[in-house]
């Protein structure tokens, strides 16, 4: 079992023809992702060439819309490699054709352009990750996204986190246990899937024993995170939280990482996670020192 | 800063005066006589202007001469006032609040309107939370006139000011979404004698990922205010952010960067209290000619004694990014000369430390772990 993705998901790449699109494809496809084809209208009904994990070479079909795509090849996973400026449309069509998972990498997605496709999307059928974010892993099985797929392999821990480098990082601290499912849900103001709803589905899955959660500074979402584990969370959950030394009013790179008014601090964050019983380490290295006595005592 | 959030409202059709701005007292004066009496104002990205004695009335030209003199040149804040806007005096009945923000905890936008304005909203919220009305705003259907009257009756403006009041707030809902604003703020929105509705002071934010769909916002870049090494860094596309500590940092991605931080402010704990001197997250692609730009700001940071490379190759390779490093250092010759402590894990480490360790350069350090080469950064510092 897993999260969200499995070696049975049928991945499609929205913008497969591009620099980052045909790049990942062929990372995805040696992580031993099923890549069944992509999208992109002005190049529709050709093929791209790839090879697949078993050294295989495979031609991928090119289709004008993600709803053919997922028509001719079952496809239930999009992952989107677009340019800002059209991924609110995209992203659209994704929900209309009622794809099961959309995962956006893209970065720099105007804000309002979110906001309206999340708008969108409730009380839909599709599920989304990012936008700016790493997606996700199921190590052995598949990858949605860019996450490297060396660095671990499976195991029983589940990671969330806002950040996709400190994702690689995490992975690569505890790569001697491994992971369930690793998601980078993106450090943007509006994003899809939030730390909640991982939470929620890695406390639901039976291969995950324990729990890492990643956050940084900006918005409320570990404090909210913090209130469910305590309501929620069984399994045991081991908290970072990056951004201690960030000044206020400055953005630290991702957009979302901003602190206003002493609102959305990594202190405040911490405690908040810490009053739920969520032990939190002062640096990744610690952070899965941590999660070791966890999983040595389970 | 507020002229510009005039400039930003006048375009969109929000009632108000934008007035002129001043870069001396000159023109300060030169702006008076033709707007009579007038208000001085300083102009920075800041609150608190008018208690900091940065707005002045001004009955004669004499009079804006003599604030403009004393305006120009002041700090607020930490910020040197280099123009003032001259508005013309108004004579205001009463004073409201009126903003439209992205709400990120719940996906969606709020207007904050409120009857008593004029001062910082926060306090109203404090002291009578039940004068600031929140309403919700639907990313996906937006203000259309309905809704715009939706949110006069809820912020109970006077019935005399309704139809005013329901055309500025379109305009304002306007400026939100036609310039991709974050905040759209007026304080005060005010009642001004004969029952006239005008915006005399605003804010706006403005999203920077939809810079791409409005090149004409970068006239609003404030170049004089900027740090001269933040400045130096976003001429040459680095994500920089200037601090005030003595270890610099190169990472890749922002999140392991702000982590860096972190980890280098503990270790510095041990050696005489050293901080982090900066964030710098120079992306994915590491390749020399970035490397290079990076550490060129870097290295230019007088207050900068050591520096801290901090790589995870997760989509770049190690040894593109120990490429990177050796020929950062050719490229910059001499003027490297502080030591760089460098830590690789990831795709293709062994191959990046090999090259970093067959070129064994004077500056450099390798080490193997994040936390060991935060505290060799912070000894170095230190030394």
């Amino acid at each position: 079992m897993s999260i969200f993705l499995n070696k049975d998901s049928k991945v499609i790449v929205q913008g497969i023809t591009g620099g980052e699109g045909t790049k990942h494809t062929a990372l995805m496809l040696k992580a031993g992702t099923q890549v069944v084809g992509g999208v992109n209208a002005r190049k529709a009904g050709t093929t791209v060439s790839h090879v697949d994990a078993s050294g295989a070479t495979v031609e991928l079909p090119v289709f004008a819309s993600v709803k053919e795509a997922m028509a001719e090849t079952g496809a239930d996973v999009s992952v989107a490699f677009v340019p800002p400026a059209f991924t609110k449309d995209d992203v659209i069509e994704a929900i209309d054709a009622e794809i099961g998972l959309l995962v956006i990498i893209t970065e720099g997605v105007p804000v309002q352009d979110s906001a309206e496709f999340w708008a969108y999307a409730q009380g839909k059928q599709t599920r989304i990750i990012g936008p700016n974010c790493p997606g996700i892993i199921t190590p052995g099985e598949a990858l949605a996204g860019i996450t490297p797929a060396t660095i671990a392999g499976k195991g029983p821990v589940g990671l969330v986190s806002k950040s996709g480098t400190l994702t690689y990082q995490m992975m690569f601290e505890l790569r001697d246990y491994g992971f369930s499912t690793a998601i980078g849900i993106g450090g943007d103001p509006i994003i899809g899937t939030t730390h909640i709803d991982a939470l929620a589905a890695f406390e639901a899955d039976p291969e995950t024993k324990a729990i890492v959660m990643i956050g940084e500074i900006g918005g409320d979402a570990e404090e909210k995170a913090a209130a469910y584990i305590q309501e929620h969370v069984t399994k045991p959950v081991v908290g970072y939280v990056a951004g201690f030394t960030a000044p206020e009013g400055k953005t630290m790179g991702h957009a979302g990482a901003i602190v206003a008014d002493g609102a959305g601090t990594a202190q405040g964050k911490k405690e908040a996670l810490e009053a739920a019983g969520v032990k939190v380490g002062k640096t990744p290295s610690e952070t899965a020192e941590l999660m070791r006595e966890i999983l040595k005592n389970l | 800063m507020e002229f510009q959030a005039k400039e930003l409202f006048a375009k969109h059709g929000v009632p108000g005066t934008p007035g002129i701005v001043a870069n001396t007292p000159e023109e300060a004066k030169a702006a008076a006589e033709k707007l009579g009496v007038c208000v001085v104002k300083a102009q920075v990205k800041a609150g608190g202007r008018g208690k900091a004695g940065g707005v002045k009335l001004a009955k004669t030209p004499d009079e804006a001469f003599e604030h403009a003199t004393n305006i120009l040149g002041m700090e607020i804040k930490g910020l040197t006032v280099n123009r003032v806007l001259i508005a013309p005096a108004a004579s205001i009945e009463e004073e409201y609040y009126f903003s439209f923000l992205l709400d990120r905890a719940n996906r969606r936008y709020l207007c904050i309107a409120s009857v008593e304005g004029g001062v910082e909203i926060e306090e109203v919220a404090k002291t009578n939370p039940d004068a600031v009305k929140q309403i919700p705003i639907d990313p996906g259907t937006g203000v259309d006139e309905a809704k715009a009257r939706e949110i006069v009756a809820e912020a109970a403006f006077p019935e005399a000011l309704t139809e005013q009041a329901v055309q500025t707030v379109l305009a304002l809902w306007a400026v939100f979404v036609e310039e991709d604003a974050t905040l759209v703020e007026v304080n005060p929105l005010a009642r001004l004698a004969g029952d006239k509705l005008e915006a005399l002071d605003g804010k706006v934010s403005l999203d920077e990922n939809a810079e791409f769909r409005h090149p004409e916002h970068a006239e609003f870049e404030d170049k004089a205010a900027a740090d001269p090494l933040e400045a130096k860094a976003k001429e040459k596309g680095l994500n920089y952010v200037k601090l005030d500590g003595s270890v610099g940092i190169i990472g890749n991605g922002a999140g392991l960067v702000m982590s860096t931080l972190d980890v280098v402010a503990y270790a510095g704990e041990a050696h005489g209290g050293v901080k982090p001197a900066n964030f710098l997250d120079i992306g994915g692609g590491a390749s020399a000619q970035v490397m290079a730009d990076g550490l060129d700001v870097i290295l230019n940071d007088q207050q900068v004694k050591s520096v801290f490379v901090n790589v995870f190759g997760g989509i770049t390779s190690c040894d593109a990014v120990a490429n990177g490093i050796v020929g950062a250092l050719d490229i910059l010759g001499d003027e490297a000369s502080k030591p760089l402590v460098v830590r690789l894990d990831g795709n293709n480490v062994e191959e990046g430390r090999r090259i970093l360790n067959e070129k064994n350069h004077p500056l450099v350090t390798l080490v193997d772990t994040m936390d060991g080469a935060a505290d060799k950064a912070a000894e170095l510092a230190n030394a």
